[in-house]
């Protein structure tokens, strides 16, 4: 029976069996029919020893190219200090379960708290979560959670500029769990004020979701957006990334009720789309609706000072069918990433990572503009991320790039071609695409 | 021992920096572009610390967590399974790790082979059609599995099946998902051996059934033994059955969710297949559902072509998307090492093999812990505390005194169907000798409780904390560092 993975020995399956009083391991299965029972072979490969598998997963490896990333659209090329991944195999904390034993769990609670503070000090609100699976079902959960702070109010308001993938996972939840959610059009590239005004009239909307940066790159101006929104008893919930919360003006200093959005940003590595984590940010006021896990700090039987999970009332394990969110896990092991890059990095280092990302973006936009091949359809400030207006085929230009090891714009449509730039793309890379661009001129 | 009671914050002192980014020669400043009301009035205060300061500090606060590594997890429906580290190392190659979601599928082809693959083994473990990966967890999974039964009835126009049936000893997110669904749950009663009472069930499957959430084995550790006969039944009355795969570990190599009668399910790939629990996440929670429902799954699909080419596409018959891109691809990477380290041979091993270990380890403790239900269990078995009831000794207690003998606690007062539950599930990556030890500290605590009663209720006694004040922590939640900051300067 044994292989690397599963210990037992004949001599330790006969004295089991033995101790428990049946003839054979089938007995122990005896209750099931017999019909139901799986006898045929399973339809995947035999067992792989270590060397095979490693030869067959650097096989597959093989069959993709690692690019010179220019695109973001929710994920960012950023680099993550060495450090971050060797302390994140400690295997005391990767292969730790929930904490619910706290008592031999205060490493965990204790990256937890601290990747609370840490968000809470980027969005300036008062409590964060210990996390989400990602930005979009974190945006979706604050949904939620507006209307449960609101209510007797359904109706939520998501405005066009927020991230097209994000929104779709907002309807999805919204249409199966019957929450009216209205998408406002979006005007000159940015969320449209005097619309939202028009819609919250009505006084059935319980809350209202905006992003900055936006799905083009933009920072939006808010001027005006809390007061209106709280004038009509509705909430305000921003979805912002956190690394450019280190610069841009926070969730709070906008007067915002929520901040939610996508933790990648903070060094993750891009692996294809996951992990990274969602977080959520809000006022006291907001902090018993909201979702998930929250760990706070308290006081042992001797004193000490001691870090426990708390507000658990407000959760499915307690609460069943009449919880606002099913959560019952965060993504504690990449909030412990962003923890310990956020450590690291501090003030100082998130500043740096803004300016390097906005110099380079702000280069490749003037060098972009210069080839006459684009233009700037909204022509507003911008810090990594800006989307331009081109007659090119884009498609086509990207398959060129991708020839030459490149990950070009985001084709959004329309012309429409969104671009990133991390402190980790160099002045050579970026000449490097603009060149190859140029030449689509001819 | 020195204790390390440090937060990284405290260890700040200005100027200090763990990170060197290059210089670049940009003209101008880009963020003194930007307007200055859409820039934040002051830096966060986050933590100014040397990389040294950093490595020490985590290094410190990993030594104070419990991990499969560090001890046996006796915990009952989370299944913590050995986490292989070659599975670590294949997750990180820089091959996969630095490709963008949003990559040309040309330059993916290797990712999504794997994760092609990876669809296509759980679709056959499970006996069912086809599988999504998109899913983040296992209460993702059920809500997505739940989003697939609803999409299914409203495709046919079958609008008034709204409720779906869920058993009162059922995990705590079946309802939870079941709500959030835009489904009403229909609580079933339980038999006392945990399986739904099929005579309770019937009245129940009107016109308005959506479906049924089903554990099989159940929380009781108890195999559903007319399951068939159940399935007959709910399909009959236009529903269908949902799997919860949180139970699926004893099944291995014994039984398929499909082949007994199941249309959905989910797997937690963070239970069954061995990925870290990452001290509670990220996981990964896959659906599968049988052919007549595969349309319904989530966007985006990852699908092969006849030319043996992969794609990523969308269906339009989709219930929608519900995750930003593919999901916890990182994680997927582990779970797919995993079913190929085992192979098709040891993978019929996993179930039996985790089902002897239950029930050697309920066999050895009966005499001493209240075994409510005989008879042979599945991964886990549950007991309703100590069987001497005279100590006042309770299932906490036990729990707690568990930690100080270098062992995680079981998973305690769940079930709700006793008042002092007990649930332990050793997995298969157990050995006799750890179980054992195990067994031979249970009867300890169980004899200390009738000799020395206070000292187990005093429990944990030599832990790096003891017991905290929860009460006071939810009272006057004290969430961050400015917070407590403030709270020590009142």
């Amino acid at each position: 029976m044994s292989n690397r993975y599963i210990p037992h020995t004949q001599v330790d399956i006969d004295k089991m069996l033995k101790r428990i009083g049946v003839s054979s391991v089938d007995d122990l299965y005896s209750d099931i029919p017999q019909e139901v029972i799986f006898r045929e072979e399973y339809n995947i490969p035999s067992a792989m020893s270590e060397i095979e598998l490693r030869r067959h997963f650097q096989e597959l490896a093989g069959k993709n190219r690692s690019l010179t990333v220019f695109a973001g659209g929710g994920a960012y090329d950023h680099y993550s200090p060495s450090t971050v991944a060797h302390l994140l195999q400690r295997s005391e904390f990767y292969t730790a379960y929930t904490p619910y034993q706290p008592e031999i769990s205060q490493g965990t609670l204790q990256y937890i708290f601290e990747y609370q503070s840490m968000i809470s000090e980027l969005t300036g609100m008062e409590a964060t979560n210990a996390s989400m699976y990602d930005g979009a079902t974190a945006t979706a959960e604050v949904m939620f959670m507006m209307v449960a702070s609101a209510k007797k109010k359904n109706r939520v308001l998501i405005s066009a500029t927020v991230s097209d993938r994000v929104q779709n996972v907002v309807k999805t939840y919204a249409k199966f769990h019957g929450v009216d959610l209205t998408v406002v059009p979006e005007k000159d590239g940015v969320s449209d004020l005097d619309a939202i005004k028009k819609e919250l009239e009505a006084g059935d909307v319980a809350g209202v979701i905006v992003p900055c940066p936006n799905k083009y790159g933009i920072i939006e101006d808010f001027t005006g957006f809390a007061d209106a929104i709280h004038a009509a008893k509705a909430a305000l919930a921003i979805n912002a990334d956190p690394s450019t919360l280190a610069v841009l003006r926070t969730p709070a200093e906008w007067d915002a009720d929520v901040a939610c959005g996508d933790g990648q940003s903070l060094g993750m590595p891009l692996q294809f789309g996951g992990p990274y984590l969602g977080y959520i940010s809000c006022s006291k006021s907001m902090l018993r609706k909201m979702p998930g896990r929250v760990v706070g700090a308290t006081r042992d039987a001797d004193g000490k000072r001691g870090y426990v999970l708390t507000l658990q009332a407000r959760e499915q394990h307690i609460r069943r069918e009449k919880a606002t969110s099913n959560i019952c896990s965060n993504q504690s092991l990449m909030a412990l990433y962003a923890t310990i890059y956020l450590a690291l990095m501090g003030p100082e280092g998130m500043r740096e990572v803004n300016e390097a990302s906005a110099a380079g973006a702000h280069y490749l936009y003037s060098r972009l503009l210069e080839t006459g091949l684009f233009t700037d359809p909204f022509g507003k400030p911008f810090l990594k991320e800006f989307t331009l207006h081109t007659d090119l085929d884009v498609a086509a230009l990207n398959r060129r790039l991708l020839d030459n090891g490149i990950m070009g714009g985001l084709d959004l449509g329309n012309g429409l071609v969104s671009f990133a730039v991390t402190e980790k793309r160099t002045r050579e890379e970026i000449d490097t695409l603009v060149k190859l661009i140029a030449e689509e001129k001819k | 021992m020195k204790i390390y009671d440090k937060l990284i914050f405290e260890l700040s002192k200005p100027g200090r920096k763990g990170y060197e980014l290059p210089k670049t020669d940009y003209a101008g400043n880009a963020l003194k572009d930007i307007p200055s009301n859409l820039l934040r009035k002051e830096a966060p205060a986050l933590p100014e610390v040397t990389e040294l300061d950093v490595t020490r500090h985590y290094t410190n606060l990993s030594n104070k967590n419990f991990g499969v590594d560090t001890g046996f997890y006796p915990l009952g429906s989370c299944t913590m399974k050995y986490n292989p580290k070659i599975n670590e190392e294949l997750a990180a190659m820089p091959g996969f790790a630095s490709l963008h979601p949003l990559q040309d599928e040309e330059s993916v082809q290797g990712a999504l082979e794997l994760y092609y693959n990876l669809q296509q083994a759980l679709a056959n473990i499970a006996g069912l059609a086809e599988f999504t990966l998109n899913p983040y967890a296992g209460a993702h999974g059920e809500l997505t599995g739940l989003m697939v039964m609803r999409q299914y009835h409203m495709a046919r126009g079958d609008h008034k099946r709204t409720r779906v049936i869920v058993p009162n000893s059922a995990h705590g997110t079946n309802p939870a998902s079941a709500m959030v669904s835009g489904l009403e749950v229909v609580e079933v009663k339980s038999r006392p051996n945990g399986s739904i009472d099929i005579e309770d069930l019937k009245p129940l499957l009107d016109d308005t059934i959506a479906g049924i959430m089903m554990t099989n084995p159940n929380t009781l550790g108890m195999f559903e033994t007319e399951i068939t006969e159940i399935a007959k039944l709910v399909h009959e009355a236009g529903g269908l059955l949902y799997y919860d795969g949180a139970n699926l570990n004893p099944m291995l190599g014994k039984v398929r969710p499909g082949d007994m009668g199941f249309d959905i399910m989910h797997i937690n790939l963070h239970k069954t297949f061995s990925t870290p629990h990452g001290g509670g996440g990220p996981g990964s929670g896959p659906v599968g559902v049988a052919e007549h429902l595969r349309h319904f799954l989530p966007n985006p699909r990852v699908v092969k072509d006849a030319e043996g080419r992969y794609h990523v596409t969308a269906d339009s018959e989709s219930l929608g998307s519900i995750s930003t891109f593919l999901g916890n691809f990182g994680v997927m990477m582990k779970a797919y090492a995993y079913i190929l380290s085992l192979g098709k041979e040891n993978i019929r091993n996993v179930g039996p093999m985790a089902t002897l270990n239950a029930n050697y380890i309920k066999e050895s403790l009966k005499d001493d812990y209240l075994l409510p239900i005989e008879g042979a269990c599945k991964h886990e078995f549950v007991f309703d505390g100590l069987k001497d009831k005279s100590t006042d000794v309770t299932t906490l207690n036990v729990a707690k005194r568990l930690l100080d003998y270098g062992f995680h606690a079981p998973t305690i007062y769940f079930p709700l169907l006793f008042h002092e539950s007990m649930m332990i599930e050793p997995t298969e990556t157990e050995s006799l000798e750890t179980l054992d030890e195990f067994i031979d500290v249970m009867h300890k605590v169980a004899r200390e409780a009738r000799e020395t009663p206070e000292e187990v209720k005093n429990a944990p006694l030599t832990t790096i904390v003891r017991k905290l004040d929860e009460t006071g922590a939810a009272k006057n939640p004290i969430l961050t560092y400015r917070a407590m900051k403030e709270a020590c300067a009142k």
